[in-house]
């Protein structure tokens, strides 16, 4: 049977709020039941995460007593997630944080300055996004001592040329709207229309733009802590903790597996999230490609 | 159109060559010393310093640039720090194993990502259209590097129908030439795989939202009540208008797919450029650092000057537009 298109439209739209919701409420319930997770870690899983387990404990698979296995060391699987999610969400809040501010302020910058910063900003933004992404954060990340500090930077710094095309774009349409123009007959210098009037409003691009980066920030930082350069021991990072189960994919199948599930369950949680809210506030997002 | 053709390759050039040469201050102002990787511990001094003058690693940092400057303008990459070969040598061999992964990674992902926004935008809002979205964004949200592992485990070491790595058998020289090929082939699947499920959902959802647009059009309306069935309009009618935006994604999608390659040669043992850049990078090995980024950064480069020349020779709109423009 062929629908007849306009019904097909109609069925969309008024189906809109439902859409949104089947992905903002499993986002904000992923995303809120992990931040509580990560925060409350110590008392959900008392302990700690590095101390070595017992020694007729190592590599068993999961049971009653460790729910997810232990790993090489006899230490609980599970209370190492519970642990290892606060490594993810701190780099991939933090990182986000750092790029989502640097990529406003260059966006607002280029969109509201004169036209000679704008050519500047974005030929250098061309010059950051002509680069795979991966590569330069490989190249700084492994020139020096890996640290979780590190990570963040090198995340947030490689990470905000996106933020700065989309809030250049959405400034530059902002600026020719009426009540900026009001503004401005009003005297308001450049610097008051930006932050005053333009801002507020650039507020749920970015808002969007930063909930669906946390996500390829975190696939980004489980990569990176794979290759043994992102959170060093005893902190523990869910990629870490793939890495050490990479040389037992067949006698210890429960190491590897549980914190790729982790890392997943959080990044959809995220992406649902985003998703959710760019329906609910549509600004115009695309979504770079993801590392990791 | 050819005054901006030129317009847009010289911007190009000068975007290469101002991040190759961030590059290499970048990575020689870092910490760590390339012999550390040749150079035995307990060498002594001396020895260390003549080592490091063969190499050319003694002189003022600005000399050195120009040196290599000249040198890579006549085409000369130099020779591997760490491994005492031509660099051309090695990227001569890992550039055509990445290719062969990346190219058909994307061809893989561009027919899922067709076919999973034809089903979606088919009946918008109904069943199937919600499953694909739900089942494509849980893919695209897991790590590469697990899936990749997570396939070795199962395809590779439960089931054994694929190798768990690398890219020929250790024998496969002695093969004949069809037993070659499909020892490559099988020693594709797996990690091709890992690249093309995981990724295809945004190019899916770009293209959605595309055929969703196109589909609103009257000329869909003409289509339809001339009595057109579904499939040929969707197929002959919307897909060709709607696959326009694509082509711009296919030249941004380059960066992404170099990424994904990095990922992937890691996890499976594939010896192509993402291995080698890392490899390099860990060894300090300059002169691989600087001809890998330089690949790199002419791919991305590249990618997107094509993916705007042929967006303007597919859309007359945006072709003409240009015209008044200029």
């Amino acid at each position: 049977m062929t629908l007849p298109f306009g019904a097909a439209r109609d069925r969309r739209e008024s189906g809109g709020r439902w859409w949104t919701d089947r992905r903002l409420r499993p986002g904000l319930a992923i995303t809120l039941g992990l931040g509580l997770l990560a925060v409350l870690a110590p008392l959900v899983a008392p302990g700690d995460p590095a101390a070595l387990g017992a020694a007729a404990d190592r590599l068993s698979s999961p049971s009653s007593s460790h729910l997810l296995g232990t790993d090489l060391l006899g230490r609980d699987v599970l209370m190492r997630l519970v642990h290892g999610s606060r490594v993810s969400l701190l780099v991939g809040w933090i990182s986000v944080l750092v790029a989502v501010l640097l990529g406003t302020a260059v966006g607002l910058a280029a969109g509201m300055g004169p036209r000679w910063l704008d050519r500047f900003l974005m030929n250098t933004t061309d010059v950051f996004l002509a680069f795979p992404r991966i590569f330069l954060i490989l190249l700084l990340v492994s020139l020096t001592t890996p640290s979780l500090l590190l990570v963040m930077t090198v995340l947030g710094l490689t990470g905000w040329m996106g933020v700065a095309r989309l809030v250049r774009a959405e400034a530059l349409s902002l600026r020719e709207r009426d009540f900026v123009a009001a503004a401005r007959g009003l005297g308001l210098s450049s610097w008051q229309l930006a932050t005053r009037h333009v801002l507020p409003n650039l507020l749920p691009t970015v808002i969007v733009a930063a909930t669906l980066r946390v996500g390829s920030a975190i696939l980004a930082e489980s990569f990176l802590s794979f290759l043994g350069l992102g959170a060093q021991e005893p902190a523990v990072s869910w990629g870490a903790m793939i890495q050490q189960g990479r040389g037992y994919l067949l006698e210890g199948w429960w190491l590897a597996t549980f914190p790729g599930l982790a890392i997943a369950l959080t990044v959809l949680g995220y992406n649902l999230l985003g998703e959710g809210l760019r329906l609910r506030l549509n600004p115009q997002d695309h979504r770079e490609g993801r590392d990791g | 159109m050819i005054s901006w053709l030129a317009r847009r390759v010289a911007v190009s050039a000068l975007l290469v060559f101002v991040l190759l040469s961030a590059v290499f201050f970048i990575v020689r102002l870092a910490p760590g010393d390339p012999l550390d990787q040749v150079v035995e511990e307990n060498l002594g001094p001396e020895n260390r310093d003549l080592i490091r003058r063969q190499m050319g690693l003694d002189e003022p940092l600005f000399r050195q640039y120009l040196h290599w400057l000249a040198a890579s303008s006549r085409g000369d990459f130099g020779t591997s720090l760490s491994q005492q070969r031509s660099v051309t040598g090695i990227i001569g061999e890992a550039l055509p194993a990445t290719l062969l992964l990346t190219v058909t990674a994307y061809l893989l992902h561009l027919l899922l990502a067709v076919g999973a926004a034809v089903a979606m935008a088919a009946r918008p809002g109904r069943a199937l259209d919600h499953w694909i979205q739900g089942v494509g964004l849980t893919l695209y949200s897991l790590p590469a590097f697990w899936l990749g592992l997570m396939l070795i485990m199962l395809l590779s070491g439960k089931l054994g129908w694929f190798p768990a790595g690398g890219m020929h058998a250790p024998d496969a020289r002695y093969l004949g030439w069809w037993a070659w090929l499909a020892d490559l082939l099988r020693h594709m699947v797996l990690p091709v795989a890992t690249l093309a499920v995981g990724s295809f959902m945004g190019t899916a959802r770009y293209l959605r939202t595309s055929l969703a647009e196109v589909l609103d059009q009257d000329y869909i309306l003409a289509a339809r009540s001339r009595g057109l069935s579904e499939r040929r309009i969707l197929f002959r009618h919307a897909l060709r208008n709607a696959l326009l935006p694509v082509i711009t994604l296919l030249g941004l999608s380059l960066p992404f797919l170099l990424g994904g390659a990095v990922v992937v040669e890691v996890v499976f043992g594939w010896p192509g450029m993402g291995r080698v850049a890392i490899e390099a990078i860990w060894a300090r090995d300059y002169p691989v650092i600087m001809a890998t980024t330089l690949v790199s950064a002419v791919t991305v480069v590249a990618g997107s000057l094509l993916a705007d020349i042929l967006y303007r020779w597919a859309d007359p709109r945006v072709r003409l537009a240009g015209q008044e423009a200029a």
